[in-house]
């Protein structure tokens, strides 16, 4: 069986060394670890932004770095949707644009603005999708920032710590929507977090790191009729509303 | 209204008073100096017509040329990672620190069909490029340039590289990561060198002068015109449609900046 991600690289910052080998397979998996870990450093070195000094990375069984043999697949071209702490939604640009500008598999406009509102409307945003990102409240910024990440229908969506800048509330009301949202397009995800609970909650397997190493890996026991409830609630994205 | 009447009413007799005062002298001296400004337009309009419409010939095309080159090397600096980033932008600010006459003097060089290079230019442009407007676009568009792309350099370096980076992961190419994240918000900063581009442009005297000439009816602009009818009575006249010009060609660009924010 072919992993979606597979993991094995270093990579030197001053005098942090990340060191790591992991893999990544269907349904959420949590890079799980204090701050200072390596965690969003691992994230950022999977989505190409960063280049690793050793080691390769497969997405799909696919080779996108292969330090040997100088491989690099840009950013653009790894299909891979990313959510990030803050949102990081274009100030400049309308909600829907936001996302619009993430769908890759439509062309035209009109095509890919409609694409992008059944998006929202999946995480609840399509109400206030002709406003600026400015205006919204952290909760709503991170839902259009998922919407955002899922809209490319990525080889793999990366999390990096999506609700740490939230307040308790609207964390707890979030982390239900993104296991829902994740687990109803089938998509595999990663997702960094430094909170114990946010972790058991949103994973189906816990990567444990420390110091930039890998300390543990384990499954989260998740009774099966809680994400069929999911698939059932939320239309696949075949079927945009 | 209502905050101007709420502001009105804290007021005192004389604070009023003032203020009425003060606004009437303002208003006269603006209605005698637009009266004077339209009597003046068209009764030197023959004279100050051929170097107005010459000073548009020139200065919109060099700004754009300018604006064009220079937010393409203040992209290339800001992005760029080769040595030398900081010589290659002290050559191209050269015309901010050298005199007029100096950059003219070299521009003559470079232009002059004589040369081997402007030879080659005139070649290929299939018409000289000296001492007509073609020269005057060049010689503005020189002067322009340091300050478009200083300032798209400054601009694009402010943008915040993360928004760049969530843009790349949404799958978006380089060049459209410029065009939809990049440019946009570096947009004022942008607007800012090109305002200052285009008054530069307006204004430029002395490498237009040795480049494009002081010909009447072909290169002459109002800056040169000033100049030649500094002891007639017309001057006055192009030196007001220089500076509305220039307030015009301010504001405009000032207000492309500021749109869409």
């Amino acid at each position: 069986m072919i992993n979606a991600l597979d993991v094995a690289m270093t990579r030197r910052i001053g005098e942090f060394e990340l060191d790591v080998a992991f893999t990544v397979e269907s349904g959420i998996s949590v890079l799980f670890g204090p701050s200072g870990a390596g965690k969003s450093l691992t994230l950022a070195l999977i989505a190409g932004l960063l280049r690793p000094d050793t080691g390769t990375i497969e997405i799909n069984g696919q080779a996108v770095t292969d330090c040997a043999q100088r491989l690099y697949v840009s950013t653009q071209q790894r299909r891979v949707g990313m959510v990030f702490q803050d949102g990081l939604l274009l100030p400049h640009r309308s909600v829907l644009d936001n996302v619009a500008l993430a769908v890759r598999q439509a062309r035209g406009r009109r095509a890919r603005r409609a694409i992008a509102l059944s998006w929202l409307e999946r995480v609840g945003a399509d109400s206030f999708a002709d406003r600026r990102p400015r205006s919204l409240s952290g909760g709503e910024r991170q839902r259009v920032a998922l919407a955002r990440g899922l809209a490319g229908e990525p080889a793999l969506v990366l999390l990096d710590e999506p609700l740490s800048a939230l307040d308790a509330s609207v964390r707890a009301e979030l982390r239900g929507l993104i296991r829902d949202v994740i687990i109803s397009t089938g998509l595999p995800a990663l997702l960094v977090t430094h909170d114990a609970v946010e972790a058991d909650e949103l994973g189906d397997h816990i990567i444990a790191f420390e110091a930039g190493r890998v300390t543990g890996r384990r499954t989260v026991d998740r009774p099966a009729d809680a994400d069929a409830e999911a698939r059932r609630d939320v239309p696949s994205s075949d079927e945009p509303s | 209204m209502e905050r101007w009447r709420e502001v009105a009413q804290t007021l005192g007799p004389k604070q009023k008073l003032t203020i009425t005062v003060a606004t009437v002298i303002v208003g006269l001296g603006l209605g005698f100096g637009l009266a004077h400004l339209f009597a003046g337009a068209i009764a030197y309009w023959g004279v100050v017509s051929g170097p107005f419409f010459t000073t548009v010939r020139v200065a919109v095309p060099a700004t754009l040329i300018a604006g064009i080159l220079g937010i393409a090397s203040g992209y290339g600096l800001a992005k760029g990672r080769f040595p030398g980033r900081d010589v290659l932008e002290s050559l191209g600010s050269l015309p901010i620190i050298l005199p007029p006459t100096v950059v003219g003097f070299y521009l003559l060089e470079v232009l002059s069909p004589g040369t081997q290079v402007g030879g080659f230019l005139t070649r290929v442009v299939g018409h000289d490029l000296v001492y007509n407007v073609d020269g005057c676009i060049v010689a503005a568009a020189v002067a322009a340039f340091p300050f478009c792309m200083r300032a798209a350099r400054s601009a694009i370096e402010g943008v915040d590289p993360l928004l760049e980076q969530s843009a790349r992961t949404m799958g978006l190419a380089q060049w459209r990561v410029a065009l939809l994240v990049t440019l946009p918000l570096a947009r004022r900063g942008i607007a800012s060198g090109l305002t200052i581009g285009s008054a530069r442009a307006l204004g430029e005297y002395g490498a237009t002068l040795m480049v494009g000439g002081d010909i009447n009816g072909k290169t002459r602009t109002m800056s040169l015109a000033i100049l030649d009818a500094f002891t007639t009575p017309e001057k006055n006249t192009m030196l007001l449609i220089l500076v509305l010009m220039a307030v015009a060609a301010m504001t405009g660009v000032g207000l492309l900046g500021r749109s869409r924010s």
